[in-house]
């Protein structure tokens, strides 16, 4: 099975999300890479480390910003060229408008969501939760090429230590593609470590009782060397910025270590971080859906164990 | 302006959900809603409409039982509805919904599409993609907050890195972020004036689309097997009785979280 992976990269430097599934994608057979955009062939190198046996880079000044349409010209044209029989993405903003796009312009199917790949009789299967992740559809496609969008943080990128020949090739553009343009763009300012990269996560939510109680999260985030995160309600309650947000509309983390405090554990927050390691729960209510997922479930007022908690892990030195 | 909507009719947030085991597919017999991401689209295009002027048409692919939910977004302001509804694409994946939605929308020939962020039952937010690839028309997705004037439509949205302000020229596809707007609620009025408001009901061959290419005929994806979701292994209960936090540690050191 041949795979094409579509890397994404970011002031030079692979995401690890596509790394990750480059991964995935070299254990079930040949990967391949992509890389598109401003010095695509520099930043390609890099993919024989994690797997990729080859990468193709194209460089034209259309896939300058991340815009979705120029990509698919680009996927469509190296699909033809090199017929492999998967086309990957990691799931993000921008490849999941690339990967709907062309499976459009390939009538391809497209299975997201996909939380784990595997071969079942020489065909490529995906692991697929749905209904907030309350059932497990295994999912395949019919023709190809196959077209899968896997779920953020489901693989880590395993460096292997290869080299991979790097191709470069030329794409021409549709009309409709090159329509839209990238008028601004602005790096999210954040304090700290951000969300996706962090090892361990401190979250809030509505269970905090105010703004002030974010001070405190703060706290043991600090002590423990970890980022905040925050749910969807206090972030629309404007308590905590929208960059911090962790669920379905907002990042997908996998920490080693995720403490909620004061989170019910609602399924759109759910999605977005229970792919942690190790989850601990604080929440005054026994009922809260989240003692059904997390690890370590304490049942008590987070304004007192929150603190306390701080004081412990600062004591340790 | 004319804008169209596409909105979905999704299981409502009360049903417990579940998958027919026999069909792999939703069970959507039980009560149904307008996705609530949906409403925001909605809402912004009324709020164009309310600015500029123009026509708000809803656009869906559904059951026929999928008007009931249609009539809350005309009781909202829409204008008409438009709603493709046959056996032949009961069971579309991606490829046959966008064959289906796109097939209308050339009908409608609208400045400004608009989509929701997600639906409630795929849990997917891919469909405007393959819709603008269709149509030949640019897409800008995510949008946080937007602005259709002078034959341009500008978003802004946040991406894992910040924010970006894309552009385009009209006609276009535009998916909002829920963080767009505040839906409105339907006035009585507008609730009483939905019922009498044009609702048409297509086919897919009214909207150009050969049944082989819709429902399971036309799918390239398949559901094998639907099971169980892993157990997350022996859970932890801890009642606070003063030790907590000195409990979660020590559990947290064991396992060289820290």
């Amino acid at each position: 099975m041949r795979s094409l992976v579509f890397l994404e990269h970011y002031h030079g430097a692979l995401e690890k999300g596509g790394l990750g599934v480059l991964g995935k994608a070299a254990s079930l057979g040949d990967a391949l890479g992509v890389v598109l955009g401003e010095d695509a062939a520099s930043v390609a190198a890099s993919a024989g480390a994690f797997g990729a046996a080859r990468v193709y880079a194209c460089e034209a000044p259309e896939l300058a910003s991340p815009l979705p349409q120029p990509r698919v010209d680009a996927l469509a044209t190296l699909v033809e060229q090199v017929s492999p029989d998967v086309v990957l993405f990691a799931a993000s903003v921008l490849s999941a408008d690339v990967a709907s796009a062309l499976a459009a312009r390939l009538d391809a199917g497209l299975n997201w969501d996909l939380t784990d790949l595997s071969v079942r009789d020489g065909e490529l299967v995906g692991t697929r939760p749905a209904l907030g992740d309350t059932v497990i559809a295994d999912v395949a496609w019919t023709g190809g090429p196959k077209l899968g969008m896997v779920r953020a943080g489901s693989f880590d990128p395993v460096e292997s230590g290869g080299n991979a020949e790097i191709e470069t090739f030329e794409t021409s553009f549709s009309d409709h593609s090159t329509l839209a343009t990238l008028v601004e763009q602005s790096q999210e300012e954040s304090s700290g470590p951000s969300i996706e990269d962090a090892d361990i996560i401190v979250a809030g939510g509505r269970g905090l009782g105010s703004p002030d109680g974010f001070t405190m999260i703060e706290e043991l985030a600090a002590a423990l060397g970890g980022a905040v995160g925050a749910t969807r309600a206090v972030v629309d309650a404007g308590w905590y910025p929208y960059s911090t947000q962790v669920g379905q509309t907002g990042k997908t983390v996998s920490p080693r270590l995720y403490i909620a405090c004061g989170i019910s554990g609602a399924i759109q927050h759910k999605v977005g971080m229970q792919g942690s390691g190790t989850i601990v729960a604080i929440n005054k209510d026994p009922n809260a859906p989240i003692f059904d997922f997390c690890d370590i479930g304490v049942v008590g007022d987070l304004h007192q164990i929150v603190p306390k908690l701080t004081e412990l892990v600062r004591s340790r030195g | 302006m004319k804008i169209a909507v596409c909105v979905k009719q999704v299981p409502d947030a009360t049903v417990h959900k579940r998958i027919d085991p026999a069909t792999k597919r939703l069970d959507r017999s039980g009560e149904a809603t307008l996705n609530p991401t949906d409403l925001n689209a909605v809402e912004e295009a009324l709020r164009i409409k309310e600015a500029q002027g123009g026509e708000v048409v809803l656009v869906s692919l559904g059951p026929e039982k999928a008007v009931d939910s249609l009539r809350k977004a005309l009781a909202m302001g829409a204008d008409r509805a438009v709603l493709v509804t046959d056996e032949a694409a009961v069971g579309s994946d991606l490829l046959g919904s966008t064959r289906a939605l796109a097939g209308a929308l050339e009908r409608e020939a609208a400045d400004l599409v608009l989509f929701g962020q997600s639906s409630g039952d795929g849990d997917g937010a891919v469909l405007w993609a393959a819709v603008a690839e269709r149509l030949r028309r640019p897409v800008i997705s995510q949008v946080a907050s937007l602005s259709a004037e002078g034959g341009t439509v500008t978003g802004k949205r946040q991406t894992e890195h910040g924010y970006d302000v894309i552009s385009a020229p009209l006609p276009a596809i535009v998916a909002v972020s829920d963080a767009i707007n505040e839906p409105r609620y339907p006035s009585l009025k507008g609730i009483m004036g939905a019922k009498t408001k044009p609702q048409e009901t297509l086919s897919l061959s009214d909207v150009g689309v050969d049944p082989g290419d819709a429902g399971e005929a036309g799918a390239k994806t398949v559901v094998l097997g639907l099971g169980p979701p892993p157990s997350r292994g022996d859970q932890v209960r801890i009642e606070d009785d003063g030790s907590a936090a000195q409990k979660v540690l020590e559990l947290v050191v064991e396992r060289k979280l820290l």
